[in-house]
């Protein structure tokens, strides 16, 4: 593990949702090759702590790529040059010694800067709420075996399951779309017989609420599907087009 | 809001209409291509111009034609629209985007590729449509077999290197607007199946190379061989 | 100190249903005029809380994420157990309590394991209704598969992600409840302080972390969800943010603590790479199944390999130590937790680590894989090998994985009856953050399970038998007792924000890592506990003295939350470390040096530790005072573990 690396960051600070925001530049020094990105921003933040600087504010949780807190736009991508991981999952070892890395925040309306790079979410939050659930009360369930479920559809709907809520892919598509993120969870429920019930309803209430909340429309770039952390594919965006059309059309 | 305005100003709902106004006009570049190959024909214009009569009196494809003119409005328009909900959707952008590492060039420029074509229909709907149809400023004679002679009208016209330039460019943002835009389309119309969606993605790059190659053959074929 | 553990009399099989039974209930019309806060929202706090609404009590959820899907039950990844039997494998109800209380070390109440096992099965049937896309044969029922060194197959799983999908399940019915009306959600929302109005729990305080508004919220009863305390060690596999803060201020109200040192490390997580680490990464332990874990015979060896004279495949057979094969024979790689942790330490040890730090062992694929060949091996680890190589960069495949014990879960929480409440009435602990059901060390895949038990289906029914005999009327959010706890809050705020010191939060933090980890981690003895406790006072004397807070309160400010927090931890500490004296005894996850066999073997003492240690807070600086709860066993005869 080499040692004693160095990075110039340019970092979007910002005090709070009403104040405009700027880029600072910052040296880190002494960082491992085997350091994480987030570890890295610990060193800097503890240095900045000591010469008496606000630290950096950066959201992030579990810390092994599964939380779906973590959210930096690292050089021009979500969560960073590698495929398929999120920012905690980043290592140092993918930069060179001595390069400028640029972190800024998800950009998004529906995202709003609450402080440097931490955003707001919650718009995600209430795209489950208006029907991201399969409504069924606590003791009201048959035998788990009761239905049996083809082994190639439980498949795709855990593969859409997946989804951890990071809003990646709202911050790479280039209209700050939602569409990977509802179409994984519709994608999910309309798989199984047990979604199938309300899948009509569903389609309607979160594409509707999706719209509320004020992310862009889909142009197929597909961008949210090379960007996500958990690989989920954009054919669960043409299933979501698909059950929404259907439902609108059919009821 | 009533089912009908609810579901066509829905995000999906726009896009519906732009995928299939875009398959009409997908559709009818095939049927334009195929009558303009007339042209090709070494009897002074004689075929192309018996299809241009045919095309402007045939009571279907007059009907057609006003579906035609509607679709491109509708395509224009909705796609101004979705672009400037797509705009606000991030008012503020990055400083730094790497977005060559996760989409196409093509995909990201469909508001700038339409737009090219847009102008591009413009000139070229001024140049002959408006001329042969609407009165214009050109005066037709009258070729052997009774039809106006559209036919000396293109070929004077391709003969100019500004209009060979401008129909090539229009052409190549077409070219590009329907390789990301064919398989496009269908994504949106959710038609999605693993072996059945290659093959469309492959016919759609095939026709996004040949049918704007194919427009194109006809003003270079007449200015450099006529 | 009264306290009553409210066990049901009868035969263990129908304590639960006879308790049931005798519980009060409140009328269906009535339930609206109750309000319940609920706070966390992992496994154990979404699901009492989405059930609760769906009963129609009013909830209030409080969670310090931005999102109540992202709590640390998410990190889950191998599986969650149920006595449903159907591999047909002679599982049973009672086979799965037996399991939990001998793999707990009988240091858990029959009564609460059994009725754990006993609810395991709807568990699966409700996360299968809410969309759970558990693993499934081709005919399209359930897999399941053998799990942490289980005799029978009965964990079902979703690939490597069973509790993030659990937790999803659990977090759409909440949304589903927020929908209706019914739940209130406080995100970035972090309790500070329960509130007591005549000895009963009526609220908490808490503090909004965009804001730092100290809000009051007023409530019937209040339900702790808020997990575990592990991250006490610094390093550890909790999330960042997982810490002991709302059942600390519950303590110092007056809520009893159990069992404070029983932890729980976990043998297979990826060994420290350096001090700017920040936390561990766990793999799962389902890796144990097919991986064989060794370290070279000679120390020479290990040294070659350091140099990269070298490769670890590169060591013959007969130099490899496959030492819990060799000293386990029948259990092999896969005995539980605690004793394949503390046989890594005892061959680091020797110096026979592996790895830059000497401090982890090698966990071999290359006989699976030439057994059953790569794509076997990748369909069913594929996703943690790749874990595995995105934060070390080796390929498993291709070379042994290293591992290393962790810090992984607590046993320890707030002490509380049948019914999941605490010596406080009207104050519950579901999850991690109570006692109850894992004695001094969990099975694999059985926290998923207790997490889902207890929101699910034990707190809906008990919470009724308190709350009907509860007033209607709300105590307003201005009442004197609200105002106190208030100040209490922005009274520590203000101090920590005050100090100004010279010292990061983190160091000191780092420090109380240490010193537990050292004194009061894999193995303790009590020179060591004594020496560790008194530098915890220092370290705490310190720490108020130096420590550096910097910004204000009135704005989201992730360095107060943290000194907050560790605030906690550094008074937390101390009850373990007086926990782990008074155990003198060894069992589960607690070693003490001075109770093991001659092969140096954990020795349980039944005679005079068949107990559950409950602390009670006796003021600060004062000494805390213990009580015990003795535990009966009248279903299980107590044998010491062997797994040889």
């Amino acid at each position: 593990m080499e040692k004693g690396r160095s990075y110039t960051l340019k970092v979007w600070r910002q005090k709070n949702a009403a104040s405009r925001g700027e880029f600072k530049t910052y040296q880190v020094n002494d960082v491992s090759s085997g350091s994480s990105f987030l570890e890295m921003l610990d060193i800097l933040n503890e240095e900045l702590t000591k010469k008496g600087e606000d630290p950096i504010h950066f959201d992030h949780d579990c810390r092994e790529g599964i939380c779906g807190t973590c959210s930096l736009f690292i050089n021009g991508r979500p969560h960073g040059p590698e495929e398929e991981i999120t920012v905690c999952q980043l290592h140092m070892r993918t930069f060179q010694d001595g390069q400028t890395i640029t972190i800024e925040p998800w950009r998004a309306r529906a995202f709003p800067v609450i402080k440097d790079l931490v955003v707001d979410r919650s718009a995600f939050d209430r795209i489950i709420q208006a029907g991201g659930f399969i409504s069924v009360n606590t003791g009201a369930a048959p035998d788990a075996n009761a239905i049996p479920i083809a082994r190639e559809n439980a498949e795709v709907a855990m593969d859409a399951a997946a989804c951890i809520g990071c809003g990646a892919c709202v911050a790479a598509c280039k209209n700050a779309s939602a569409m990977l993120f509802v179409a994984a969870k519709i994608s999910q429920l309309a798989m199984l017989p047990q979604g199938k019930v309300e899948r009509k309803r569903r389609a309607q209430k979160m594409v509707e609420q999706m719209d509320k909340e004020g992310f862009g429309s889909c142009t197929n770039t597909y961008a949210c599907s090379a960007e996500c952390p958990k690989g989920i594919e954009f054919t669960h965006i043409a299933r979501l087009n698909r059950e929404y059309l259907t439902s609108k059309f059919t009821s | 809001m009533s089912w009908f305005t609810e579901t066509f100003t829905s995000s999906i709902g726009r896009k519906l209409l732009m995928s299939l106004t875009g398959i009409f006009l997908i559709m009818f570049l095939v049927i334009h291509l195929l009558g303009n190959l007339a042209v090709f024909k070494e009897d002074g214009g004689e075929a192309f111009n018996a299809y241009s009569a045919f095309m402007s009196t045939n009571v279907l494809i007059k009907s057609v034609s006003y579906v035609l003119y509607l679709s491109i409005l509708a395509h224009s328009v909705i796609a101004a629209w979705l672009w400037i909900s797509n705009k606000k959707a991030r008012p503020a952008g990055y400083a730094v985007s790497n977005a060559n590492e996760n989409s196409t060039w093509a995909s990201r420029s469909m508001m700038l590729l339409g737009s090219l074509v847009l102008i591009f229909i413009v000139i070229h709907l001024k140049d002959f449509w408006w001329q042969f149809k609407m009165g214009g400023t050109t005066d037709f004679e009258i070729d052997t077999l009774g039809n106006k002679n559209l036919y000396a009208l293109v070929a004077a016209q391709f003969k100019s290197s500004a209009t060979l330039v401008i129909y090539l460019i229009g052409l190549i943002a077409l070219a590009i607007h329907l390789w990301h835009g064919f398989q496009s389309a269908f994504q949106t119309l959710g038609i999605e199946h693993e072996r059945y969606t290659p093959a469309i993605r492959f016919l759609g790059k095939l026709y996004a190379v040949f049918i704007p190659a194919g427009f194109a053959a006809m003003p270079v074929y007449i200015f450099f061989f006529k | 100190m009264v306290f009553d553990s409210k066990i049901p009399e009868g035969p263990l099989a129908e304590k639960w249903t006879k308790h049931k039974f005798n519980l009060k209930l409140v009328n269906p019309a009535n339930k609206r005029k109750y309000d319940i806060i609920v706070v966390g929202t992992g496994l154990a706090g979404a699901s009492a809380a989405a059930s609760f609404g769906e009963m129609g009590y009013n909830v209030k959820a409080f969670f310090y994420q931005d999102s109540a899907r992202r709590a640390h039950s998410i990190a889950a990844q191998g599986g969650i157990n149920a006595a449903k039997n159907y591999p047909n494998d002679n599982d049973s109800i009672f086979r799965l309590f037996y399991d939990t209380i001998k793999g707990g070390d009988y240091r858990s109440r029959e009564a609460n394991v059994y009725r754990l096992a006993e609810v395991s099965n709807n568990i699966i049937d409700q996360c299968v209704a809410q969309g759970v896309p558990f693993a499934r044969e081709y005919g399209g029922l359930l897999d399941n598969r053998s799990f942490g060194g289980a005799q029978v197959s009965r964990t079902f799983y979703a690939r490597g992600q069973t509790g993030q999908q659990l937790l999803l399940g659990a977090y759409s019915a909440l949304s589903r409840q927020v929908a209706a009306g019914k739940v209130k959600l406080y995100k970035r929302t972090e309790m500070l302080n329960l509130v007591l109005v005549e000895g009963k729990a009526r609220g908490i305080v808490a503090r909004n972390l965009i804001t730092g508004k100290i809000e009051s919220h007023s409530a019937h009863a209040v339900v702790l969800a808020t997990g575990g305390y592990g991250n006490v060690f610094f390093l550890a596999t909790y999330a960042m943010g997982c810490n002991g803060s709302a059942v600390w201020r519950a303590h110092k109200k007056g809520a009893l603590f159990a069992n404070p040192c029983f932890t729980q490390i976990h043998p297979t997580c990826i060994p420290v790479h350096g001090d700017q680490q920040s936390k561990l990464t766990l793999m799962s332990e389902s890796l144990r199944n097919d991986g064989r874990v060794w370290v070279p015979k000679e120390k020479s060896t290990v040294e070659k390999i350091r140099k990269k004279e070298i490769q670890p495949n590169d060591v013959p057979e007969d130099e490899r130590d496959y030492y819990l094969e060799r000293i386990y024979p029948s259990f092999g790689n896969l005995v539980p937790r605690d004793v394949a942790s503390r046989n890594a330490k005892n061959v680091c040890d020797e110096g026979r680590g592996v790895g830059e730090t000497g401090l982890a062992v090698y966990l071999d694929f290359r006989d699976a894989i030439k057994q059953f060949g790569i794509d076997v091996i990748k369909a069913k680890y594929g996703n943690l090998f790749q874990m595995y190589e995105k934060i070390t960069a080796d390929n498993p495949y291709n070379t042994p994985m290293m591992i290393y014990p962790a810090i992984h879960y607590t046993m320890g929480g707030l002490w509380v009856d049948y019914n999941l409440m605490t010596n406080i009435p009207g104050l519950y602990a579901t999850g991690e953050c109570n006692f109850s059901d894992h004695g001094a060390n969990r099975l694999g895949a059985s926290a998923l399970m207790q997490g889902l038990a207890d929101g699910y289906f034990i707190i809906p029914y008990t919470i009724g038998d308190y709350l009907a005999g509860m007033p209607y009327d709300k105590v307003p959010e201005d009442h004197p007792e609200f105002k106190k706890s208030e100040e209490e809050v922005k009274h520590r705020i203000n101090k920590l924000l005050n100090i100004n010191g010279n010292r990061t939060v983190d160091e000191f933090h780092k420090e109380l890592g240490r010193i537990l980890w050292e004194n009061c981690g894999m193995a303790r003895n009590e020179t060591g506990l004594k020496e560790a406790k008194k530098e915890i006072r220092e370290l705490r004397e310190a720490y108020w003295k130096d420590v550096k807070v910097l910004g204000i309160n009135e704005e989201l400010n992730m360095t107060l939350e943290k000194a907050l927090r560790v605030a906690d931890f550094m008074e937390l500490g101390e009850v373990m470390i007086d926990d782990a004296l008074d155990r003198r005894e060894s069992c589960g996850g607690h070693f003490r040096e001075e109770s093991q066999t001659e092969e140096g073997e954990a020795k349980r003492n039944d005679e005079h530790f068949s107990y559950v240690s409950v602390w009670e807070y006796k003021g600060d600086n004062k000494p805390e005072v213990l009580h015990k709860e003795n535990l009966k066993f009248e279903n299980v005869k107590l044998t010491q573990r062997s797994y040889k």
